[in-house]
């Protein structure tokens, strides 16, 4: 393992699972977001890098293993809790715990302390079967068994997809703990709102890597300035404005348009007014051009 | 490592609401109910007996056939066309046509024929019934032989009487041919295909991948996925030579040993075979599907029902495929035979073969899943 790189290079997958040119690194300690809509191969990479599927050529390695012909010692140092709520939910909260401890041959007391605050909110409920605790616990019972093992390394596939505002908040709060105990965070998220809150990002779509950068550089790499509008409606706004042979992009997010033009501001559309751009919008604008 | 996969497996196995009930129904279901409806003996058959002697013998002939266990009177009839009706009705499977002249025939000439019709919608019923009857008319001209000659004077014929022994199940009692072979396809549901459902949805469910990622080894998750079920599979096979001892008093005539022993490599068998189809399935739809198309066609040509020696020959040949054929006929000759190790010895290394190549394809069709 050299200067604290934990995940390197991974690439080319082709026939069914769209994965094309990805290459990324992640250094020990981060948290590290791939961002990306449905479909742009963030679980087929995941299910790469935990060694369930192989690549169809590449090479990627974590923690110094290659993931292809390590994996058995690989999977000792990683944890993942995949999309689905994958444990036994015929299983009581507390004998899924054990469970996972005691395949990782360690046990539930030895790395408490890594689990502690998030086992802490459903520790109550510890009798009851996993398949009958409601959302926000499964994640949370979830993230304590894949982290139980203490791994160096964690893969969390859209850890906060379905999940409400409140306990996605709190769910990335555990992150962030998590972070200060030396776990490496590798997550993926549809959310643009939550690439802000990872050290560094990979911007993902179609199975291609578009931009490996921290939040705060791809905003800053914005290249052109950004406008919002708004008008009673915005839906033919938003048409009336792509017309515009002096606008290069426009596109809804939320209740305002958000134009970039060709020039100069066209200051005839209505209520404009130019804004800082978010990831979001560096996201689409990478994807457009 | 192994110990908690198996530890965790039973925890779910007996969490479950409907298995548990139904791993104990089905030895129950297999010893009190399955041996009395596969019952292939034939008994009550309705016949109506077309009189048109109106004699003695001809009378004494028609109860002798009412008397019989298989036999019941429906009715009688004037004419053919008559009896024809009840059977078209359904009152009648057989129709037993005794001509005018039937006494004085058998008197003066010595001989006589008679006209018996089954109905043989049901091929086993019209079958049997007729045979049934013919012996019970060749019985009765038996009986009225061995009462003319001495009355004429003549010295008749020898009289060559027939009394059939039957062997290894002397009152041919259908029950103690079918246990044995029930519990086959009781051992073939438990340690085959409830595995195998098992394993499949541990992938509909997903949890299958969360093991994947752990350093749990795929031999030991299948180990662990096994190994309950082959310890239910002795249980509920111990508990059912037990039953099957106190409510038919059917004890195997040959050793425990043997007959265990056997179990253990037909256990492996059909284990792998489930395996196999639980590789190739990744739905429990699939799997339901393929395990029931394997069921009947395993039970139809395992000899089951049906005698293996009169299936045409290149049905025979696919019987020799059939894992569930050599261990019924292990069964059937330990429990009834009393055969030893050196009896049943080509048919166990049948087995043993079946189990090479089964857990073998098994093992390798899973590593490439991976």
């Amino acid at each position: 393992m050299k200067d604290d790189v934990t995940i390197i290079n991974c690439q080319l997958i082709n026939k069914a699972q769209a994965l094309k040119d990805v290459s990324f690194e992640v250094k020990k300690g981060e948290i590290f977001g791939l961002i990306g809509p449905d479909g742009a191969g963030k679980t087929t990479l995941f299910r790469i890098l935990t060694s369930l599927i192989s690549a169809d050529s590449g090479q990627a390695t974590v923690d110094g293993l290659d993931v292809a012909t390590d994996f058995r010692e690989l999977r000792k140092h990683i944890g993942y809790m995949p999309g689905r709520f994958s444990l036994y939910q015929d299983l009581s909260v507390e004998e899924n715990l054990q469970f996972f401890a005691t395949i990782f041959n360690t046990t539930v007391e030895e790395n408490y302390y890594l689990i502690q605050d998030i086992y802490k909110q459903i520790e109550p409920f510890k009798r009851r079967r996993a398949g009958k605790l409601s959302g926000g616990m499964k994640q949370k019972l979830a993230l304590s068994c894949a982290l139980i093992h203490k791994p160096v390394v964690l893969f969390l596939d859209e850890p906060t997809t379905g999940v409400d505002p409140v306990s996605r908040k709190e769910f990335w709060e555990m992150l962030k703990k998590l972070k200060t105990e030396g776990v490496t965070i590798v997550v993926s998220t549809p959310y643009m709102d939550e690439a802000q809150l990872c050290d560094r990002i990979a911007l993902i779509q179609h199975g291609k890597i578009l931009s490996v950068e921290t939040p705060e550089k791809i905003i800053a790499g914005f290249p052109k300035k950004l406008y919002q509008a708004h008008s009673e409606n915005n839906y033919l706004l938003l048409l009336e404005v792509r017309k515009n042979p002096e606008v290069k992009s426009a596109f809804m997010s939320g209740e305002y348009l958000h134009i970039v033009f060709n020039g100069e501001a066209d200051e005839t559309v209505p209520n404009l007014k130019e804004i800082g751009p978010s990831i979001e919008d560096c996201f689409v604008y990478l994807i457009e051009n | 490592m192994l110990r908690y996969l198996i530890e965790k497996e039973f925890k779910q196995t007996f969490r479950n609401a409907f298995i548990p009930k139904m791993i104990l129904a089905f030895p129950f279901m297999v010893l009190l109910v399955f041996p009395w409806a596969t019952n292939q003996e034939i008994k009550n058959i309705n016949v109506t007996v077309i009189d048109r002697d109106h004699s003695a013998w001809s009378k004494r002939l028609s109860e002798k056939i009412g008397a019989s266990t298989y036999f019941n009177l429906a009715g009688y009839a004037d004419s053919n066309d008559e009896g024809m009706i009840t059977v078209e009705d359904g009152k009648a499977d057989m129709l037993l046509d005794i001509p005018p002249d039937f006494e004085k025939n058998l008197v003066n000439r010595g001989e006589t024929s008679i006209m018996i019709s089954a109905n043989a919608v049901n091929i086993m019923k019209g079958g049997l019934g007729s045979g049934y009857m013919n012996a019970i008319v060749q019985d009765f001209a038996g009986e009225i032989r061995a009462e003319i000659i001495p009355a004429s004077g003549k010295t008749g014929l020898p009289l060559i009487q027939v009394i059939p022994q039957g062997r290894f199940n002397v009152f041919l009692d259908y029950k103690v041919f079918m246990i044995p072979a029930l519990i086959v396809i009781l051992m073939t549901l438990l340690c085959g295909f409830l595995p195998a459902l098992n394993i499949v949805s541990e992938k509909e469910i997903g949890t299958i991948e969360q093991i994947n990622v752990t350093p749990v080894r795929k031999f030991s998750f299948i180990l662990g996925k096994l190994i309950p079920y082959w310890v239910i599979g002795l249980f509920v096979f111990t508990l059912t030579l037990g039953l099957s001892a106190l409510i038919y008093g059917l004890v195997p005539q040959g050793n425990l040993l043997t007959i265990y022993l056997s179990v253990l490599v037909y256990i492996t068998t059909v284990s792998g075979l489930g395996l196999l189809i639980s590789n190739y399935s990744s739905t429990m739809q699939q799997a339901m599907f393929v395990i029931f198309f394997f069921l009947i066609i395993f039970i139809l040509i395992s000899g089951l029902f049906t005698p293996i020696s009169s299936m045409p020959h290149w049905a025979q040949v696919f019987t020799y495929f059939n894992p569930l054929r050599y261990f019924i006929e292990i069964m059937r000759m330990t429990f009834l035979k009393g055969s030893g190790f050196m009896d049943i010895w080509r048919q166990l290394a049948a087995l043993a073969a079946c189990a090479f190549v089964l857990d073998g394809w098994a093992l390798i069709s899973y590593r490439k899943s991976h």
